[in-house]
Order: C-alpha cells, then structure tokens, then sequence
C-alpha cells in the first residue's frame, strides 16, 4: 500500500465534495475544515480523574473528565481508557466503554425501601429507619444464635444465624473494613464471588 | 494470577482452559495476541464452545466440559513416559524426590483412607515418610525410590494415554498428540508456557484439582515462577481479588491466615494446627515461621489495648466455625431455619444459584434480608417477583442505596494482583451511602444497643480499634493505612511483613499488603507507567514497579526465585524474573531473601512458602486426594471410563441428602443432554441489565444449540425453547451454531448446550418483556452442589432436557 503523507492527505479532502466515498474516510475534511474553528473539545477545561473499570477484573484504568456546574453539582463529561496504564494501554471493552450510563443511571435506588414481612410492595422510609431496624435485626438474630462454649466445652464464640455477603464491587478498604466489624460480630457465614 | 495480565506477553505457548479471554476479558486478551504476534507463540484454546478466542487460536479443541483433569493427565503422562520434564528444576525445586510413607496406595478411583459411610478420606496414608536421622521427610534425588513422589506420580498418570484422554475428553486422538508435541517441547529451559483459566475450571465437583492438575504440569516443565509462566486464574470481578485477600470468605482471615477451629485455646495451638510444617533442612518455611506474627499483629490491629500477652491476643474473640459455612451452606441453613438473616452488598444470591428456585425458597425462609446496592437486583425483588405470591413471603426485606465504585475511592486489585487506586470521581447520587458507611453505622447503632441493654458476649464489639475521625463515616484513607499496619512504639508505619512481631507491639489489617503504604504514601496511586517505558520499565520485562503496587512487596511474579538455575542464573535470559549478581538478586523484587547467595550451603530451597520448600507434585493440602485424578460431573450422560464404580468425586459434599430434602439430581434417562453455562462479552454477571446500551447490544436470553441436535428436533434460531434440568427450567430463544457440536464420549454420542447465565426479572430487558423475564435464570438449571475442597458450586456441567416450544 503507498504510503500518503499528511499534506498528501488533505490535498484529497479539499479536492472536492465527491471525494468522501473515495477516501473512505466517512466524514468530508472540506467541510471538517471549514467548521473546525466553531468547535470545542467537549473537555476542554473538564477535571482529569483517575478511576479502575469496575467490571471483570482486568483492572483497565479509566479516565474521567468531570465539571462543577454552576448549581453546584459535578457533571460526569466522559469516561475514558488510561492511555498511561501498562495494563490496558487506553484500550477498554464494550462494558468500560459504557461505564458512564452505570455510574449515571435513572435506574437508580432513589431512597431507603422497607418491605415489612408479607406486605406486598415497598415502602420509601428514612435512612435512621432501615438502621435502627437493621441494628436491631442484628442485635436479635445474634443473641439468638450465638453460641459462646460448644458441645465439647470448647470457646467458640460463633454467630449462626447471621450471614453476610459481597465485596467484589466496591473498594478493598471496604471489604477489608466488612470483614473486620463482621468477624467482631461473631459472624461465621461470610462469602464473597470468589466461588460463585 | 501467579504472573500478571502484562506478562502474558513473555509466553511461548498458551494453555487456555475453562475460559474465553478474547470475549470475558478481551483487553487483557491484547497480551495473549502480543505473544502471538511479536514471538510467533502458539494458543491453544480447549472447550466446549468454539468462540473467538478459538478464532485466534492455533488449535481449537473441542473439549467436553468438566474433563480437564484427563487433559492435563494425558500431557503429565506424555512429559513423563518421554522425559521431557526440566530434569534440573524437578529434582531440585519440586517434590518428586520425596519418599511417601508406607501405605499411601490409589485403587478403582479410591486413593487409601476413604471411608464411604462418612464420604470422606482419612489422610494418614498421604504424608512423606520420615527420615530417621534428620526428622525430615526422606529425600531420593535420584527419583529412582518406588515410593518416591515421582515414581508414583508416574504409575498414577500411566493410565491418561491419548486414547483414554479422547475417551473422556472427547477431544480426538490426533489432535491430542498435536498438542502434546506441542507442550512436551516446554521443558526445556528457555522455552515457557503459560496456563491460563478461569471459571470453566473452578466450577466443578473437581474444580480444585482441575487447577492442580495444570499446576502440577507446569511444575514439571519448570514454567512456574517464570515470566511467561505459571497458573493464570482470570477473575471475572473487579475486586473479587482484593476481596478474597481481605478474607470475606469463611475459612480465611486477611492473607490467607485460616479461621480458628473449636478446640484451639491458644495461638500455639492455632498455629501447630494451621501453619505449614518444615519438612526439609533447607526449607525457610517462611510463612509457617511467621504465621504467629501476623495472626498476632492482626488481632493487635483489630482490637487494639484488649488484645495483650495476658488474654492471647484476645484469640477467642475470633469465632470459630463448626462447620462449613461457605455460599452454598448459607442457603443449606436458611431451608433448615436456622439462617435468621442475611446481608448482600453487591451481589444477587437469586440469580447466581446455583439451583435459583432453591436460592428463592431459602430467602424466602430467612427473617430478614438487607439488600446494599445501587441498583434493584433480582434478590431485592425476590418476594414479587413473578408467579410468586407477596403476601405468602414473611422475610421482612430492605433495600439500601448505596454509591458506585466512581462515587468513592479505594483500590480495586485486578486478577495480576496489582491494587490500584481510584479517585472519588462523583459525589454521591442522591442518598446513596458507601457500603462501609452504612456498615459502620449499623455497628454503632449494634454496640449501643449491647451497651444499653447487655447481651451475648458484647466484648469484641465494644473493643473494636474505630480509630477514624470520624467512626460513622471511616475514610478509605484512612483504612487504607490501617491495612498496612504500623509499629507502636514508634508509631511508623511497616514497611514490610518481614518486621511484624507477636509480641503485641506491631499492627497490620492484611500482612500481604503491608509495605503498600508507607510514611511517604500511599504506592497503590502511584502512576507510572507507559507514558516514558524507558525511565518506568527499568528491566524492560514490564513489570513497570512505580505503577500502583502488587502484593507481596511489590513483586510482579510470584516464586520468581524458581526463575533462576541453582548458581541464580535466569533459565532464559532473555526473559529473567530475577538473577544473582554476585552479592545480591535483581531484577523483580525477589521472593528470596536480597542476599542470600544461591551457592551458599545453607541457601534456602526456592519455594520459601511451603513447609517443602518446593513445589508439590504430590499434596496432603486437598480433601480429595493427593495426586489430581478425573471424576465425573454429579450429573453426567457416561459412567467414568477409568473406574466406573467410582464414577464422581466420592467425596463432594451433597447438600440435599444430608439434609434429608429430597434428590435434586438428574438422570440420563431424563435428561440427555450436558449443558454449561457461560458469560458474553456485552454483559457482566447481572449488574449490566440496568445499562441501556448493552441491553441493546445483547437484548434477549438465548441458548446456543449444537446445530445437527437441533436438526433432530426441528428446532431454527429464534425459536422459543424449553430447556430444563431435574430442578428447574429457562424458556428463551434458540440460537442455533456449529461452534457447538456433537463428541464421542466413551463410545457415546453426546452434545452439549451453552447457557448464557446474564439474565432474569429484574433490568432493561425483563422491563420489556410482559412475563418479566419468568424463566429466564440461568442458574435455575444448575445443581447445588460444589468443590469437594472449596465448594466451589458445579455451574459449568450438568445435564439437561430440550423441547421446542
């Protein structure tokens, strides 16, 4: 295949409107020229942020350009692949490059929702109601579970009835933090998706 | 991974079993092409399904599901019968000279020691012989012993010849000993292979020993430890690694350290019970050394002045299970009644199963259920979901919102170990809370609770470390540094395992990452990388150390002193993990001590976490015997071709029958058919049903049908079918393929179908659909049972019917 310089480049967009289909380029550079000085870089003074794809575990590193508006909140610009990263060299998959409709969704949880034992739809309550419900629930289900010595005489100092799962979506500091407080708890049961 | 997602590059050929990287982790896939294209190596891709990383492939094996173990088998046998082993690196860094005790014998798929009433082997018999003089284990370099590690090993494999690995496999017998030739040539020492796999081999009845299996392989070709080499898990969740290091998983504490067992009073004896054994006198036995040290500085960290000499550290705070209490058995005890309440923050106990109807009665029996996401998942809506009556549902249920990974910082540790941090991108959106701030919160709210009204032991609550400025509202910061762990006395953070103590005056939260933020910061932000590779790739082997951190201490490849010859000279150097310069190892950060001069007669062996010192061939670590051995799935169309009367794993824990619940397990008869289930590239597990623009790319469950069975039954694509399994059913279009086909599976025709697992009620689709998604579970097809060893649930081989519909 020849090889076409830049100038070489141009020289065959500005050769007319017909040339489009002929360079393949989709797109007319005549009219890419003429245009070019209304345009701005839709994060052009945005903030770089750094982020980590939050799916499979390839650990992509993501860009993220952000913008205080003037009400005050941050808008979400773009998300990015890290072209700096030794991991993904700024490449990301289909699910990376969508990350931005994850982190921005209308299909968000908007408040705390309760469903009380055989009722038959939620119920948007406080944030003090689910935790005051919860550490009660808590406190109730460990008391009736616990067991300090066992059938052999032996110290276990085990909570039965009380299982907690997760930790592949959010932060190590997290998991680590959930470990810690459900082990001081007494809990047995813990799991994450490193079987399932 | 043993090695990192980069390295992959280094290979010469690349084993891919029980996974699809080119479709599950496709940008992690550019490494497996760099090595194809830049150093002509070879891929070798065997499943079940012809996908696009057998497009790429050099050869593709059509594999039955669940098999792997006689793949590997067949290639063990094939590198022993011909000596193709790296005879330097099996003498000297494995196990094969080890004597096995008098006793230890495999006979009709039963290794010594089984008990069938109680389904479980007693191990005895698996242990090294003792050496009178030393105390050591016995040692024979010259391999030649009967019972020496090497000659059983043979004797044990001799049975896996090409035409009973096509039997079981069903991959046919030539292109068997294509790939043979193939691996057979990487034991020579500047030759390396790479394995790698991902859930296609862990979810089996046989899972642990289908990864052993390929481990036990590369150890005999001298591939692990190497660039280029060793046994490469893909992880299919961005921190399911971090996760699991910080131990939320039942057996473990942070690092790997075990949980307690009843009986266990002391440290000391919580040690002698958990820590690995010196069986050699030249093993470091480096972490059995120091397992009191960093059980001691934990605990210290965890509970702060409570924990002191005078009480062992406040050891029974820890509790000690009495039982297992893995995924599965929380739903084992929630359809006994005695689970009361469950909490999942970012995960769908329905739709992951495995048996989802099962799944649904057991949340449906709990008290309570605490749902922590951001978005609605299928366990949140479980008591409405359709067919099901609301009002019969007494679990009383909430569901949190809680902020996305952008919403907050914290690292995330990919499958290469590499713990890298985020930036708090967003605020939080709306009232969404951080997962650890509502846990955080819900604790104090629990210890005022004990502290107004008393209860069961209240002590490890009320004397949890809660050193954060602010204890509702902990910073990632914060906990990040805490993790790491410090000195008090002088208040300095570590800088490395090596310096924890167990005498009370050391903390860490996980000794695996202490060293990875220091006084001078936190090295997880650290960023570069290929932005000026010359300055930031110092080796050039792209290990890229100033970009983020990687447990342990930073070192890119694991074992990597096995990466050199006994005098520390790399076996290839043209591709070095470390090498000896005459007064100390550079390159990779050395798992080795810095100075410690090979040649010395006192070096330590190279495998300094292992009580061998070596890498073990032969293993008393499994529940289901000492050499990997093929067993078929609980459900399969074909008894074992190698001992029919002992078809399955004679050990798999089987929920249902112990528990007395009726038989939830298929037979041929009913269900012809072996189905696998699988993950497409435009989805991830199930979070990705509320992302329009996959939605779109990936709209509908479908399964895939081998195209002459659905010929057979009248079946086109884009007809609406019924597959069903003795526990469930799933009614979705039909896809039909000739990248599934029919295999020859001792002497037997059997096809094999392909079940995407992404879908359910709950997401985009199922919003669209007027039955809202019914039967369209996946894991409802799946059988509740696992891993002998780790439980692991079979999602990937059980059998099924199929119907037009």
């Amino acid at each position: 295949m020849a090889t076409v310089t830049r100038r070489e480049f141009l020289k065959v967009g500005v050769a007319g409107a017909g040339a489009v289909a002929a360079t393949g380029l989709g797109f007319d550079i005549a009219v890419a020229e003429s245009t070019r000085v209304k345009q701005n870089l839709r994060i052009a003074g945005a903030k770089e942020l750094h982020s980590i794809c939050p799916y499979c575990a390839v650990g992509c590193s993501l860009v993220a350009y952000t913008r205080q508006k003037s009400n005050g909140t941050t808008e979400l610009l773009q998300i990015e692949g890290d072209p700096d990263s030794p991991v993904n060299e700024g490449r990301l998959c289909p699910k990376g490059a969508t990350a931005m409709q994850l982190a921005i969704s209308p299909r968000r949880v908007e408040s705390p929702q309760y469903r009380a034992s055989g009722a038959t739809g939620w119920k948007s309550v406080s944030w003090d109601f689910v935790l005051d419900k919860i550490a009660n629930n808590v406190k109730a289900s460990r008391d009736a579970s616990f067991i300090t010595t066992d059938g052999n005489g032996s110290t276990v100092n085990r909570c039965e009835g009380i299982a907690f799962a997760g930790g592949a979506a959010f932060s190590s500091e997290e998991g680590y933090f959930a470990t810690k407080l459900m082990r001081a708890l007494g809990l047995v049961h813990l799991e994450q998706q490193a079987r399932v | 991974m043993t090695n990192h997602w980069r390295d992959i590059r280094h290979a010469d050929l690349i084993l891919i079993n029980g996974a699809n990287p080119a479709e599950a982790h496709p940008v992690g896939f550019q490494w497996f092409m760099r090595a194809k294209l830049d150093r002509g190596a070879k891929l070798i891709h065997a499943d079940p399904r012809f996908t696009r990383t057998s497009a790429v492939a050099d050869m593709y094996l059509r594999i039955r599901t669940g098999s792997d173990v006689a793949y590997f088998g067949g290639l063990i046998n094939h590198v022993l019968q011909n000596n193709l082993f790296h005879d330097e690196y099996v003498r000297n860094y494995t196990n094969a000279s080890f004597v096995v005790k008098d006793g230890y014998a495999f006979s009709d798929g039963l290794f010594s020691g089984y008990d069938p009433d109680k389904r479980t082997y007693n191990i005895a018999t698996w242990a090294y012989e003792s050496n009178a003089r030393t105390g050591y284990a016995s040692r024979d370099l010259t391999l030649q012993h009967p019972r020496s590690v090497f000659q059983l090993m043979k004797a044990h494999y001799s049975r896996y010849t090409p035409e009973v690995v096509s039997s079981i496999t069903g991959i046919p017998v030539d292109d068997f000993k294509k790939v043979a030739d193939l691996v057979g040539q990487m034991g020579k020492p500047d030759k390396v292979m790479t394995i790698v796999y991902a859930v296609g081999l862990t979810h089996h009845t046989t899972g642990g020993q289908l990864i052993r299996s390929g481990a036990v392989l590369q150890l005999l070709l001298g591939n692990m430890g190497r660039p280029g080499g060793g046994m490469n898990a893909e992880r299919g969740h961005a921190n399911i690694q971090g996760n699991t290091d910080h131990a939320i998983s039942w057996e473990l504490l942070p690092g790997y350290l075990r949980i307690p067992a009843p009986g266990q009073k002391t440290i000391a004896d919580y040690v002698a019970a958990s820590a690995p054994k010196k069986s050699d006198p030249h093993s470091w036995n480096f972490f059995g050394t120091n397992y009191s040290k960093f059980m001691v500085s934990t605990l210290k960290g965890w509970y702060g002045d409570a924990a002191n000499k005078d009480n062992e550290f406040a050891f029974n705070f820890v509790p000690k299970p009495a039982q297992n209490s893995s995924w599965m058995s929380i739903f084992d005890q929630a359809l006994k009644g005695k689970m009361e309440g469950l909490i999942l923050s970012g995960m769908t106990a329905a739709s992951i199963g495995p048996d989802s109807n099962q799944v649904r009665q057991a949340l449906g029996n709990l008290k309570w259920l605490v749902v922590m996401d951001p978005l609605p998942t299928t366990s949140s809506e479980f008591w409405h979901a359709p067919g099901v009556d609301a009002s019969q549902v007494k679990t009383e249920v909430f569901m949190l919102p809680t902020t996305h990974w952008i919403e907050k910082d914290g690292s995330f540790t990919n499958s290469g170990r590499w713990a890298q941090w985020k930036d708090q991108v967003l605020p939080p959106e709306g009232q969404a809370r951080h997962d650890h701030w509502i846990l955080a919160d819900v604790f104090q709210r629990v210890k005022k609770l004990y502290q107004s009204q008393g209860g069961k032991f209240p002590d490890p609550i009320n004397s949890l470390t809660f050193a954060y400025k602010d204890p509702a509202k902990p910073e990632l910061d914060e906990i990040a540094k805490e993790i790491n762990g410090k000195d008090l006395a002088t208040g300095k953070q570590m800088t490395s395992f090596a310096n924890l103590k167990d005498d009370g005056t050391t903390t860490t939260g996980d000794w695996i990452y202490t060293g990875s933020y220091l006084d001078t910061g936190n090295l997880m932000k650290r960023r570069q990388g290929i932005q000026d590779p010359k300055a930031n790739d110092p080796t050039g082997m792209g290990f890229y150390p100033n970009w983020a951190w990687s447990w342990p201490l930073n070192r890119r490849v694991m074992y990597n002193r096995a990466s050199a010859d006994l005098d520390g000279k790399p076996w290839d150097p043209a591709r070095p993990g470390i090498a000896w310069d005459g007064s100390k190892w550079v390159g990779d950060v050395p798992d080795y001590p810095a100075t410690m001069n090979p040649r010395d007669p006192n070096a330590y062996l190279p495998f300094i976490m292992n009580g061998e010192g070596v890498g073990r061939l032969f293993s008393n670590g499994m529940v289901d015997g000492p050499f990997p051995e093929h067993y078929e799935p609980v459900e399969s169309p074909v008894a074992n071709p190698l001992h029919p009367n002992n078809s399955a794993s004679p050990v798999a824990f089987l929920y249902d029958k112990a528990a007395g619940r009726p038989n939830r397990f298929g037979t041929p008869q009913e269900f012809p058919y072996i189905a696998t289930s699988y993950r497409l590239t435009e989805h991830e597990h199930y979070v990705t049903q509320h992302v329009p623009h996959l939605v779109q790319l990936q709209p509908k469950p479908f399964v895939e049908i081998p195209y002459e069975l659905a010929s057979q039954k009248g079946i086109k694509s884009g007809d609406q079918v019924r597959v069903s399994s003795k526990r469930g059913k799933v009614e979705v279009l039909a896809l039909v393929t000739k990248r599934l086909g029919p295999m020859t599976v001792a002497g037997q025709k059997v096809y094999q179908i392909g079940i995407p697992i992404h879908w359910g009620y709950v997401g985009v689709s199922a919003d669209s659909d007027p039955s809202h998604g019914r039967y369209w579970l996946a894991n409802a097809l799946t059988p509740f049972v696992g891993d002998a060893n780790a439980r692991t649930p079979e999602f990937k081989a059980f059998l099924v019917n199929l119907e037009k519909m």
